[in-house]
């Protein structure tokens, strides 16, 4: 079990380096979105500082959102969703490796460009800090939830629109912790309490998103 | 109760029992709503604060309810279709759909003519409004889903995953932004929350929610008996009954 | 209490009749476009079959 777990990990890591150029355009995106902010808010160091948490934040929802679009499609046109549902390994686990190896490739990259853009905003070390550590446990909750939406869009005519109209408003609770947790960093007061709110969502989404994902695939492959 | 369960799960008998419980479930729903509106516009003193304005938590709290009541019968509606395979369970999560859709709009719309002259603005970016309008998004987002696919089947199937996910995320949505509201508004006395109702006030209120639930119910039946005739366009139960229909009642 | 009075509201009656009204008009649409998709269905199954 263990190995079929490993081993789909490692399928994906594979695939996913071999089309390299493919994987930076979520970040390239990610960085541009955020450049934008500046211009539509004026080059002001305060104002702009102000809004970084939420500008970032946004920024990775979009990115996330954009590179979900590809989680599952090449194994929806390929027919390796059929093939997950009859392997011998539970679905959930194997869609856990899935969208595991979907957050190695896209979540880290983004927390590392994070920092970059920290210092883009001039950002103080404490408030970059913040802001990394709720990517940290806040981009794996995107990828689980983007999981089950991708799994029941896959294929579908206007997929990308539609995955994005019904994941933002489920990213809500994510985005408002840690929004608040960077805030209180940047004022210099304590955010473990946010913490804990996007640690306990981030358990809550790690134990039924990939049995919801699971299903829906099934649903889709019937 | 299983018998019934099974029975009431068969669509000929579904389709067969739709027509009463749409048609009594609408006179009941004319009853309580002439009721509750007489007394709510009539009957009920004008609140001591709020004066006359607060006749509109007749038709906003119910709606309010009911849009959370629905998502609630799509949902369980949606896990029964899933687990158990039933059709009539499909069809009647994605008939529910729009009618939840716009009991949310119109607790929106009502909380916003409400809040224009208790607040001085038509929106104010309150704990319950906003997880009303994310319940909007919810809906729209199911309805759209359900409606990209091809095969009926599916889409219901699809849709009720949907739906059960946002069951899991509706209590921390709410949660999470009656947390963020009271971090950035401080702790307002929202105007809609008020401890002790009169009774003159209430009982309005609760004939006014029979009534919706009822209204919820009659065109539910009348939604759902049309998608299950399309669901079923090839069985033969729905050909003879389209053949019978010069003996029978005409629709 | 005269007619003009109830009309009023107290001074809200703009926004108590405005809500009371879209309340009226979305429950008679939402019954009569599921009856008219109702009706539709039907009519379209009685060509296809006879």
């Amino acid at each position: 079990m263990t190995s079929l777990f490993l081993g789909t990990l490692q399928r994906d890591l594979k695939l996913a380096f071999r089309r390299r150029s493919e994987l930076a355009n979520p970040l390239v995106f990610f960085v541009v979105v955020i450049t934008l902010f500046p211009f539509a808010f004026g080059a002001n160091a305060e104002l702009i500082q102000l809004l970084s948490a939420g500008m970032i934040w946004i920024a990775a929802l979009l990115a996330s959102t954009l590179s979900l679009d590809g989680m599952f499609r090449s194994d929806y046109e390929d027919g390796c969703l059929d093939d997950l549902i009859l392997a011998s390994s539970p679905l959930g686990l194997l869609v856990l490796a899935k969208i595991l190896s979907h957050w190695l490739i896209n979540g880290i990259p983004l927390i590392i460009v994070s920092v970059l853009a920290g210092l883009l905003l001039s950002l103080s070390a404490d408030t970059v800090l913040a802001l990394c550590v709720t990517l940290l446990i806040g981009t794996p909750v995107l990828s689980l939830l983007g999981a089950i939406t991708v799994a029941l869009t896959v294929g579908l005519r206007n997929a990308g629109m539609l995955l994005s109209l019904i994941l933002l408003p489920l990213y809500m609770p994510v985005l408002i912790f840690s929004v608040v947790a960077v805030d209180n960093a940047r004022a210099g007061l304590p955010y473990t309490a946010e913490l804990y709110f996007l640690a306990g969502i981030l358990v809550l989404a790690l134990t039924l998103c990939p049995l919801a994902t699971a299903a829906a695939i099934r649903v889709r492959m019937s | 109760m299983y018998k019934w369960i099974h029975q009431f799960g068969s669509p000929k008998y579904f389709y067969d029992v739709s027509f009463r419980v749409s048609f009594w479930c609408g006179v009941v729903c004319v009853i309580f709503l002439l009721a509750g509106l007489y007394g709510g516009l009539v009957l009920a003193p004008a609140d001591y604060q709020q004066g006359d304005s607060f006749r509109i938590i007749y038709i906003h709290v119910p709606s309010a309810w009911m849009s959370m009541f629905v998502y609630m019968v799509m949902a369980v509606s949606g896990g029964i279709s899933l687990i158990w395979r039933i059709k009539v369970n499909e069809v009647i999560a994605r008939s529910a759909a729009p009618l939840g859709a716009s009991f949310t709009f119109l607790a929106l719309a009502t909380g916003s003519l409400w809040g224009k002259p208790m607040w001085g603005a038509w929106w104010v970016w309150d704990a319950r409004l906003t997880s009303e309008l994310i319940l909007l998004f919810l809906y729209l987002g199911y309805m759209a889903l359900v409606s990209a696919f091809e095969d009926r089947r599916t889409g219901a199937r699809a849709g009720a995953i949907l739906a059960l996910v946002g069951v899991v995320n509706i209590p921390i949505i709410h949660y999470s932004v009656e947390w963020w509201n009271t971090l950035h508004q401080g702790p307002t006395v929202t105007k809609f929350s008020s401890p002790s109702i009169h009774t003159s006030m209430l009982i309005p209120l609760l004939l006014m929610w029979i009534g919706f639930m009822c209204y919820f119910f009659s065109v539910l039946m009348i939604r759902a008996r049309a998608e299950i005739l399309e669901y079923e366009a090839n069985a033969s139960w729905v050909r003879d009954l389209v053949n019978q229909s010069a003996k029978r009642r005409s629709i | 209490m005269s007619m003009q009075e109830f009309l009023h509201m107290g001074g809200y009656g703009f926004y108590v009749w405005t809500s009371y009204g879209l309340w009226a008009l979305v429950m008679v649409l939402n019954l009569y476009f599921s009856r008219a998709r109702e009706k539709n269905i039907y009519r379209k199954l009685k060509q296809r079959i006879q």
